[in-house]
């Protein structure tokens, strides 16, 4: 069974969304694991692999940890042009089902190199389960990135 | 410029002349004297296409190609062109059928790729229709050879390719059959990118273990992929197709890092289940990676398997199409194990994301310079096989043959 959430609920969601992108966006990016529970589960998917369910995703986290190890190798490691991303999180709804909001929400990310113009680096949907934390805050346990731009333009260096 | 006024410095490999990557020209010449030539191209797993009548869209160079299993089973491969006007006859890229329907004039074709039904081929009401001498036979989708290894299926334009196993050879022939060795295929996913850089500069970047040690910060952070491992490059007669292969070692450091500077000695992983690999193969070797003339890598790194596919974009720009797979009797716990492992491959990959990134820079760098050409000493000149991998020689290799079949 699932309920209709109220305004306020709404708001918050959004809230969490719109942090969700800023700390991708503007940081600081060692902060956006703490949006997730301690067994949370990020998956970036292809949308092929999703309509096909073929299990493989593009990022795989299985924990928060799992997210910071991505977060610190991404900073730490990976050599990449510097870029400038940007999220546009829109048309989020959800409903409340079994204690906890599932949710979707319709993103795309805007990327910005150096010597070229804006392009869109990814687009799709994200399918979410929040949960309420016993600090009172709205948390993702589970979020899948189901992108539809499957050819992907070079390379996804940050969490999309 | 043609490729007629083109001049490649010297008579060997040691330096590669940067037009290669950007010339129009030399891109069409590729396009019909190696993926036209006598070769044999990936172009799909069985495990895609289980059933008669599934099929699955690929390109091979810059054409697209249709597999399919027809109604006996046996699989099949043609251009994915309409023999009427040209037109894509197929526009999904997988799914199953008994008939390929052009969407223009409804030309429909069998999974044989035979003509079958041309609208209105007799007229109507006696006006119209075909000429007498039309006979559909003529006018099927152009066929394809097709060779099935183990599961994996090659094809080629060309009339008279070798048999599949004389084209590898026999040392990356047992090295194919150590992945590919006869059990079934599971299909994990597909992942598809599309790097803005030749595609040979993919092949150059799969068959340099130099470069492995040195950009890889994350690999060598874990002792995955490092220059004082046990490793050897070992090539086919021909040079056109490369194994790298190495066992891993430990994280850390050791006085063969001195050299790297950005070794990450403090990076330890929170959640280890990233890096959990274990021994699957009868040898010791860690990281198989095979590079197939002209369009396939075999990716053997830990546990993930991978199926790496270049689909040539013009003379600037590639896809690179990942087909992830294990074995059918994988259980859950090895399933799970290659899909974490699969974080560090593909265009988010933590290994990666490293490579397309820099090959995006060699394109960038090269195209501004064509008349200039860069250095491939390390390891000296020749194109041996090596007991090490602080060597360029399956990069010669490669461009030694390259050099033959392109006539440069």
């Amino acid at each position: 069974m699932s309920a209709a959430i109220d305004v306020a609920t709404q708001h918050e969601l959004e809230q969490l969304h719109s942090r969700y992108a800023a700390l991708l966006d503007d940081g600081p990016l060692a902060q956006w694991p703490e949006l997730f529970t301690e067994e949370c589960l990020y998956l970036l998917i292809p949308r092929d692999n999703h309509e096909l369910d073929l299990p493989l995703a593009i990022m795989r986290c299985e924990s928060r940890g799992m997210l910071r190890d991505r977060v610190r190798a991404v900073e730490q490691t990976v050599m990449h042009e510097p870029r400038y991303l940007r999220h546009h999180i829109t048309n989020a709804t959800a409903v409340w089902a079994d204690g906890e909001l599932h949710g979707v929400a319709h993103y795309s990310v805007l990327e910005v190199l150096p010597d070229a113009l804006p392009r869109v680096l990814s687009c799709g949907r994200y399918v979410d389960r929040v949960v309420r934390c016993d600090d009172g805050r709205l948390r993702y346990a589970e979020r899948r990135c189901i992108y539809d731009s499957v050819l992907v333009p070079n390379t996804i260096v940050y969490p999309v | 410029m043609t490729h007629n006024e083109r001049v490649w410095p010297g008579d060997d490999a040691t330096r590669l002349p940067y037009w290669i990557y950007s010339d129009p020209d030399i891109y069409q010449r590729e396009m019909s004297r190696i993926f036209r030539g006598s070769i044999w191209a990936y172009a799909a797993i069985e495990a895609e296409i289980p059933e008669p009548g599934d099929f699955r869209v690929t390109r091979i160079g810059d054409r697209s190609v249709i597999v399919i299993r027809d109604e006996h089973g046996v699989i099949r491969a043609f251009v994915n062109r309409c023999a009427h006007r040209g037109v894509k006859v197929c526009r999904q890229q997988r799914g199953n059928t008994r008939f390929f329907v052009c969407p223009y004039h409804q030309w429909s074709y069998d999974a044989q790729g035979r003509l079958k039904g041309v609208p209105f081929i007799k007229g109507v009401k006696q006006l119209g229709g075909m000429p007498d001498d039309f006979r559909r036979e003529d006018h099927g989708l152009p066929a394809l050879a097709v060779a099935v290894r183990n599961g994996v299926v090659f094809v080629s334009f060309h009339e008279s390719p070798p048999p599949f196993p004389e084209y590898l050879g026999e040392t990356n022939l047992r090295y194919f059959d150590r992945v590919f060795d006869g059990r079934k295929l599971r299909l994990l996913g597909y992942s598809r990118q599309l790097i803005p850089g030749n595609w040979k500069l993919m092949f150059e970047n799969i068959k340099d273990p130099y470069h492995a040690s040195l950009l890889h910060v994350f690999l060598v952070t874990f002792g995955l992929f490092r220059a004082d491992q046990k490793s050897q490059v070992r090539m086919d007669a021909t040079g056109m197709h490369a194994l790298l292969i190495s066992q891993r070692g430990e994280a850390g450091k050791s006085t063969d890092t001195a050299d790297i500077s950005n070794l990450r000695e403090d990076f330890t992983l929170e959640d280890p289940r990233l890096l959990d690999p274990v021994r699957e193969y009868s040898d010791d070797a860690t990281v198989v990676m095979q590079t197939i003339w002209p369009n396939l890598i075999v990716q053997q790194q830990s546990n993930t398997l991978a199926l790496r596919q270049l689909q040539p974009r013009g003379p600037e720009s590639f896809e690179l199409h990942w087909t992830f797979f294990g074995y059918e009797d994988d259980d859950e716990t090895m399933t799970r194990r290659r899909l974490r492992q699969a974080n560090l491959m593909s265009s988010a990959g933590l290994v990666s994301a490293d490579d397309s990134e820099v090959i995006k820079l060699a394109q960038d760098g090269t195209r501004e310079h064509p008349e200039d050409a860069g250095v491939l000493l390390m390891g000296g000149r020749d194109t041996e096989d090596v007991p090490h991998m602080v060597t360029e020689a399956a990069i010669r290799a490669f461009y030694v043959r390259y050099r033959e079949v392109m006539e440069l």
